[in-house]
């Protein structure tokens, strides 16, 4: 479990943990707070001790404390994760863009040489463009290793960037609920070194910049 | 104010009903605010019940991946039916309709709701729409498969019975505004004299706000779901791709309605925690504005987030980031009712009966649910946590260890109210510790199996994720046991239980000024409000200690 949490699979997997964290962390020193200070003051003001309670109507300044201090927190929160996506959501112009087209119940990539396959092969540390439509239902296309995952429709192309920067093989799942067999919907990304990729696909996209259409209609 | 000895001579509203009917019929026909009450009581609890079994069906399904003990189709029509059932027969109606309808017009010292026919006839609503659900499911076609979601186009292509299925959350729909209605009034026009409103008690506010959002917010959903019958059965093209029509569309309407029901299911139980906190710490609510106006902010802010539910369904940037804000926005009232919560333990002379403990144990996790909805609110974060575990995880602490605990607090904060019969303490401290580490046990592990990249909806897994889906499955056996033990002991306790005083706790709301169970209209005589709600100098106890 740890190994997966530290695992550098992508460009951008580290920055969603490091994300992650800063918001679990503020979370855990809160929820300690909230639950030592109720738990202390059940035994100290316990009936049995005999106290007289005491009727406090409030605080003004303490209620502007714990509306200020929360404030603040959930905007550095906020301003963290939207950089963060802005990262996530900006394709690059040398990436290489492959078309994926979903369907009950499988996954199918499409090179821009023609070239067609179930498995989404990409070299390694090259930016890749998802252009993605659905042939029928919703599904959502995720790669839990690299932290990124967009719904695929019909009629309507939605996008996915990434960078993947270790040679490996990862799951591709399918995360909108797509009827029968939508939990066998797996595929794999796999990742190759640069000269066995160009090898399997038979050219150089070293050079590859996408075009201005795409890039027109993915901004949108 | 009530004079007990009074109380001992006049029948109560078990005895008296509002019409010369007895028995069943007598029942089935009162108007009678804590009748109708006790009504919603026995079908939510039952509904509850089986909503319940379905979800351990299904745990024990994924104790192992592959095929446990159903088919994939089975799985698929059980996760729906739990959602389904869980939501709109459940957790929606659940404490509006049975605390607010028993105990609202007494809190604010009214004989009955503003309109005590409409009242009734809401109760045969949901009914009708109950069983219109359950008749979908024994339909040629088969129970509905499409998740309690059912979007489009899946729920259009699905060959099951999903258009019975989902008008009979229309009919329940109407259940709901009706209700609404119907509180809205009697808080506006049925309070006591001298009952202002920040006379109220938080209860009171609570279930006052929940029923704007009940009126403004469903009918929504209803011409949601009618326009999805259309499209399924004429192929008008409004969402259908295939059509024309726009997916997206449908999830916007969708959850127009179903974000702001989730305050519609939260408002109410918080509303509890404010009366059940005060009662046992035996000192005034800290923050009495700050509580009641932070409910009115979360229903209204609540309008304002539903697409945070489509954070990855390629709506706009912008929109996206516009939305993720208002979400943390929305986290901060929460945030002050947690707060002012604690800070009422501060200095009260606290008695941890079990009410109280349910209430502890809602803090903390009600705390959890709401943290973790900042996690995936978080733009960057719901871009891998979507639709995943991790969310499932989110919304049972939100749901289920919030209202859900509350739902069971309410029950034991009241049931001598309601019944006049006292339970086992000490069965029911046991109920609450074994609540607690179960349910910790079943939903904490899918929070790591969220983030670890499973999906939800999911009947099949990697073998990677088996051990910590083995510990939720246990987790689910130890839970379902305590809940058994936690209504068996209220069942057994109608029946065999000791006799109650009227204020065992030693409240001092309406509600505790009046005999257990209450006579049919509530009060010997109409009370004159002079205390603010949670004043406890007025209670015999304090006076003598002081």
């Amino acid at each position: 479990m740890l190994m997966l949490f530290s695992q550098i699979a992508s460009r951008n997997t580290q920055m969603v943990d490091d994300i992650m964290w800063y918001i679990v962390g503020i979370s855990v020193v809160l929820l300690v707070g909230i639950t030592i200070t109720m738990i202390y003051f059940v035994f100290k003001y316990n009936r049995k001790k005999g106290h007289k309670p005491v009727d406090i109507h409030g605080n003004i300044w303490l209620e502007i404390v714990w509306i200020g201090i929360p404030t603040i927190l959930v905007l550095t929160m906020f301003f963290y994760s939207y950089s963060g996506y802005k990262i996530l959501r900006t394709v690059p112009d040398d990436a290489f863009e492959i078309n994926v087209k979903a369907r009950m119940w499988e996954w199918e990539f499409n090179y821009e040489n023609g070239k067609k396959t179930d498995t989404l092969f990409v070299p390694v540390n090259k930016p890749i463009l998802l252009t993605m439509e659905s042939m029928d239902v919703n599904h959502s296309f995720f790669i839990p290793a690299f932290r990124i995952k967009e719904d695929v429709f019909a009629g309507k192309e939605t996008y996915l960037t990434f960078t993947p920067e270790k040679v490996d093989n990862y799951d591709i799942a399918c995360a909108e609920y797509c009827g029968l067999n939508h939990s066998m919907m797996y595929s794999e990304v796999v990742v190759m070194q640069k000269d066995k990729f160009t090898e399997w696909y038979g050219e150089n996209i070293d050079e590859n910049i996408i075009d201005e259409n795409t890039k027109a209609e993915i901004s949108n | 104010m009530a004079n007990e000895s009074l109380a001992v001579e006049e029948k109560s509203f078990y005895e008296e009903g509002t019409s010369k009917r007895t028995g069943l019929l007598g029942w089935l026909t009162s108007t009678d605010h804590k009748r109708i009450g006790l009504l919603y009581l026995i079908a939510i609890t039952v509904f509850f019940l089986v909503g319940a079994t379905i979800g351990l069906l299904m745990r024990l399904e994924l104790i192992s991946p592959g095929e446990t003990i159903m088919a994939a189709q089975t799985y698929n029509a059980l996760f729906t039916l739990h959602g389904v059932i869980m939501i709109f027969l459940f957790i929606i109606p659940g404490l509006p309709a049975i605390f607010g309808n028993f105990f609202l017009p007494i809190q604010i010292g009214a004989k009955d709701v503003a309109f005590p026919r409409l009242n009734l006839l809401s109760w045969y609503i949901y009914i009708i729409g109950a069983a219109l659900a359950l008749i979908s499911l024994v339909l040629p076609g088969g129970p509905i498969d499409t998740g309690w979601t059912f979007y489009i186009p899946y729920s259009v292509r699905s060959t099951t019975n999903v258009s019975l299925a989902i008008f009979s959350a229309f009919v329940l729909g109407f259940s709901s505004i009706l209700t609404g209605i119907n509180f809205i009034t009697t808080v506006h026009r049925m309070r006591a004299p001298g009952m202002g409103w920040f006379k109220m008690p938080l209860f009171v506010w609570s279930t006052y706000s929940t029923a704007w959002i009940q009126v403004i917010a469903t009918p929504v959903i209803a011409i949601t779901i009618i326009l999805v019958i259309l499209e399924r059965t004429f192929g008008v093209g409004i969402f259908d791709p295939a059509l024309g029509g726009d997916p997206l569309l449908f999830q916007h309407l969708f959850w127009i309605y179903s974000h702001p029901a989730v305050y519609i299911m939260i408002l109410p139980a918080m509303g509890v925690v404010s009366e059940i906190i005060p009662t046992f710490a035996r000192r005034t609510i800290f923050g009495y504005k700050a509580i009641a106006f932070s409910s009115l902010a979360i229903a209204f802010v609540g309008y304002l987030v539903w697409a945070h539910h489509m954070f990855t369904s390629g709506i706009s940037d912008t929109a996206r980031a516009i939305f993720s804000f208002l979400t943390f926005i929305v986290a901060l009232p929460s945030g002050v009712k947690v707060f002012n919560w604690v800070a009422t333990m501060y200095k009260g002379s606290i008695d941890p009966k079990p009410p109280f403990l349910w209430v502890m144990s809602f803090i903390f996790l009600f705390s959890i649910g709401g943290l973790t909805g900042l996690v995936v609110g978080a733009l960057a974060l719901d871009v891998h946590l979507h639709d995943t575990y991790f969310v499932v995880a989110h919304f049972h602490y939100v749901m289920f260890g919030g209202t859900g605990t509350i739902f069971i607090a309410a029950l034991y904060y009241w049931f001598p109210k309601m019944f006049g019969k006292t339970y086992n303490i000490k069965i029911a401290n046991w109920g609450v510790a074994l609540f607690f580490i179960s349910f910790n046990m079943l939903y904490f592990p899918k929070f790591i199996l969220g983030y670890m990249g499973q999906p939800r909806r999911y009947y099949d897994y990697l073998p990677e994720f088996t051990s910590l889906q083995v510990i939720s499955t246990v987790g689910s056996w130890i839970l379902y046991a305590t809940l058994l033990l936690v209504f068996g002991n209220l069942v057994y306790s109608l029946f065999k239980g000791k006799k109650s005083t009227g204020n065992p706790w030693g409240g001092v709301t309406l509600e505790w000024h009046t005999s257990s169970p209450p006579p049919l209209e509530n009060f010997h005589e109409i009370p004159k409000v002079t205390h603010e709600p949670y004043d406890f100098s007025q209670l015999k106890e304090m006076k003598h200690e002081s």
